[in-house]
């Protein structure tokens, strides 16, 4: 239900930042983040819902790890 | 300076109009004659094609809408295998509409159509109310040597398709300086002249050319398919789309298959003429970025997933399959309504 | 394990149907887009849940908009989706062609620099989401607040998950497991869906968007059914903390209760809206009790389809009564919307 995307914060003014998203730079309100310059942020409608620590290969290594955790427990 | 309803009279303010722009600009010898009509001395099989350009803002990066209206007509020529040749121009301008601006459209248009090989031959404006608007109609005949046969219909199984560069980029210009959003991305409007050159100086086969533009790729290749009887299989990670783009289709939730270019086109070669027309395609200004990005198959009779077609023809509607880069195959289907930005 | 050896898995399945359900509009896109149907077995079964918040919106809401968007001096600010969802004289889009004030939005943020620009107008937001917008929405109004900008006003179809997903639970049996969506999560956390897992013996599952991460979360899914566990696991974890977003929840519960809220195909769910609240509500533009829904022919499926009862291509108005371009239910209406995707991708 809710399109989102990862953004590179370029600079921060007050409850305002300017996010990065490849190349296309955009005002984003982070009221509801605690995030610094240069952190990576989920954006969905103008607004930056959560900080994101890893970027999407660390992602996907991380997501691997824990389907094999869950595989012991399944046995 | 601004247009108003006087430039639209007939009277001194439309001569003024007239002497200082259009015919400032817009020079030939077809033209110069000032008659009612262009008289014009052609033969053999002709391509002709109108557009009507609106477009907000009316300069962006990459152009304005004087270039986009000399190429959007001109590379539709271009596409049935034609020689460009004449083009005719009708101007709506609203009042309001400022003079300089105007000025650089028609300076645009003057330019492209020298490079493009095509004379200015016809034209006409009118003053309606409004806030300072401008669109224009323009009309373009080519020649169609005798030798080429370019058609939708012509597309057959083991031709490959090659897109000439990065799908979006215009839409992307536009949607962003609408909605303030600060890049990079200029508009790809340009005339696809130099293309259609080196591939038919080469002697190279095309069956079928188009060029990419409302509706996007998916919506084009879709009325290939329909046209042709064939079904199209693409490569998702063949087809080109920059960085940037993907960025900003990404923001708003819309999908690059589906954005409007200016300056792009797919063209539908023979297999083994393929690697050749890319390379020609590559040396070009206007084609640096072209990849191959599918090709043509025999209508199939299985439909590979598992929905219950309530359609009696399902079986065998020509169809666009993507295979994704993790082996999976799914369909492109037309452009439905506007593409919107969304948020759901 | 890599995604290959995951995808051989879910290619060979060859167990009892599993029926699982994506209750997200935004995984059943990307479910479409990545093709992950050709990947996987065809006795695991993809339900497309009630999670396009247009395509369970009923008529009277957007007739209310739409009434707004006609009134002098008011401009109705609308999300893309919402624009061609008919209402009882039209959609929005209709409206627009008769001389309504409609504006496209990407961000409930812009209606305050548009209403301190334009003090004599009334900027009002058609406010739909679930709780991955719905933050927005206070954040803006909160700030509206704060500074004195008074000519804003929201008419909220404002969803709220959790309850919807046990009203299916209570109401439908043939579902083994629900594939949690992932932003939503994002505000809200995984724990709420403990006690569901609890209570209705389900694998709940939080997903991201990627079509690598969905098929991890199927196969988690699969595999949990086959060795009788019914956990609720986050696998979005860069994005999803299992408490969820505090400081989105605070301010959600600031400026919003719960209410009732009808969906359509559903019905009234107790609890499931959000309505604003406390110093907030003058910002309401009569938000409640916007229940009326159009008579929906018998041949008309939605209901069944967002409850998964049927697949869209089993609705016999699909493709006929009911297309894209003259879509008769939301359904067929939004990008998202579960026939809408089917058709395109038919």
């Amino acid at each position: 239900m809710c399109v989102a995307i990862p953004g590179k914060i370029v600079s921060m003014d007050g409850d305002m930042a300017k996010v990065d998203f490849s190349g296309n730079l955009t005002n984003v309100n982070t009221g509801i983040i605690d995030a610094k310059v240069g952190q990576y942020v989920l954006v969905h409608a103008g607004c930056a819902i959560e900080v994101m620590e890893k970027d999407k290969a660390e992602e996907l290594i991380e997501l691997f790890g824990e389907i094999e955790e869950l595989e012991n427990e399944y046995k | 300076m601004k247009i108003t309803m006087a430039h639209g009279s007939g009277g001194n303010a439309s001569k003024e109009l007239m002497g200082n722009i259009f015919g400032k600009y817009f020079k030939n010898d077809i033209l110069d004659k000032l008659e009612d009509a262009a008289v014009l001395d052609v033969s053999g099989r002709i391509a002709m094609s109108t557009d009507s350009f609106v477009v907000t803002p009316l300069e962006f990066k990459g152009g304005n809408i004087g270039k986009l209206c000399v190429c959007g007509t001109v590379n539709d020529v271009l596409m049935m295998g034609a020689e460009p040749k004449y083009l005719t121009c009708g101007f709506i301008m609203e009042e309001g509409l400022d003079i300089d601006l105007l000025e650089k459209a028609v300076a645009s248009m003057a330019r492209q159509a020298e490079e493009a090989g095509v004379k200015i031959v016809a034209g006409d404006t009118k003053v309606v109310e409004g806030s300072g608007g401008l669109m224009i109609n323009t009309t373009g005949i080519g020649v169609i040597p005798e030798t080429r046969d370019v058609s939708a219909e012509n597309c057959a199984p083991g031709d490959k398709i090659i897109v000439s560069g990065t799908l979006g980029d215009h839409h992307a210009c536009i949607l962003s300086a609408r909605m303030e959003i600060e890049n990079e991305i200029k508009s790809d409007c340009g005339c696809l002249k130099d293309i259609t050159d080196a591939l038919f100086g080469a002697g190279i086969d095309v069956h079928t050319m188009r060029d990419v533009t409302r509706g996007g790729m998916g919506t084009i290749l879709n009325e290939i398919a329909d046209s042709s009887r064939t079904m199209i299989e693409l490569q998702e990670a063949a087809i080109p789309v920059s960085e940037e783009v993907k960025g900003f289709a990404g923001m708003l939730g819309l999908d690059p298959l589906y954005m409007a270019n200016e300056g792009k086109m797919i063209a539908i070669v023979p297999g083994d003429q393929a690697e050749k027309a890319l390379e020609l395609m590559r040396a070009t200004e206007h084609g640096a970025n072209a990849a191959i990005i599918g090709e043509v198959k025999q209508l199939s009779c299985k439909k590979d997933n598992d929905m219950s077609g309530t359609d009696a023809d399902a079986e065998t509607k020509p169809v666009v399959h993507i295979k994704t880069p993790l082996g999976a195959t799914r369909v492109l289907d037309v452009l439905y309504g506007e593409g919107l930005p969304r948020i759901c | 394990m890599n995604i290959n050896e995951i995808i051989e898995y879910l290619k060979a399945y060859d167990g009892p149907d599993i029926k699982m359900m994506e209750v997200c509009g935004t995984h059943t896109a990307s479910i479409f887009k990545s093709g992950i149907r050709s990947l996987i077995s065809p006795k695991i079964h993809l339900i497309s849940g009630p999670g396009c918040p247009v395509c369970v919106t009923p008529t009277a809401y957007i007739d209310k908009c739409g009434e707004y968007a006609l009134m002098d001096n008011h401009v109705l600010m609308t999300f893309g989706d919402m624009i061609k969802v008919p209402g009882t004289h039209g959609s929005l889009a209709d409206l627009k062609g008769e001389g309504a004030h409609v504006e496209m939005m990407y961000s409930p943020f812009e209606a305050i620099e548009k209403a301190k620009a334009n003090p004599d107008i009334t900027y009002v937001l058609a406010a739909v989401g679930f709780e991955t917008t719905t933050p927005a929405y206070a954040l803006m109004i909160d700030k509206a607040e704060r500074e004195g900008v008074k000519n804003i006003r929201l008419v909220t179809a404002l969803k709220t998950i959790i309850p919807a997903l046990q009203w299916i639970c209570e109401n439908e049996d043939g579902i083994d497991a629900f594939i949690c969506p992932g932003h939503v999560s994002t505000i809200i956390g995984s724990k709420p869906y403990e006690a569901l897992a609890e209570k209705y013996h389900k694998p709940f599952v939080v997903a991201g968007f990627e079509a690598e991460q969905i098929l991890a979360v199927i196969y988690d899914i699969v595999r949990q059914l086959e060795s009788g566990h019914e956990d609720v696991n986050n696998l979005y974890r860069n994005a999803v903390r299992d408490e969820g977003n505090i400081k989105a929840q605070e301010i959600l519960a600031r400026c919003f209760e719960a209410g009732p809220a009808m969906w359509r195909g559903l019905g009234v769910i107790p609890g499931s809206g959000h309505y604003l609240t406390g110093k907030y509500a003058e910002y309401d533009g009569g938000s409640m009790g916007l229940d009326a829904d159009m008579e929906l022919p018998a041949s008309c499926r939605c209901g069944d389809v967002i409850t998964g009862r049927i697949t869209p291509g089993d609705c016999p108005m699909f493709g006929t009564g009911c297309t894209p371009l003259a879509p008769y239910g939301p359904c067929m209406v939004s990008a998202e919307g579960a026939c809408g995707i089917w058709y395109r991708n038919r």
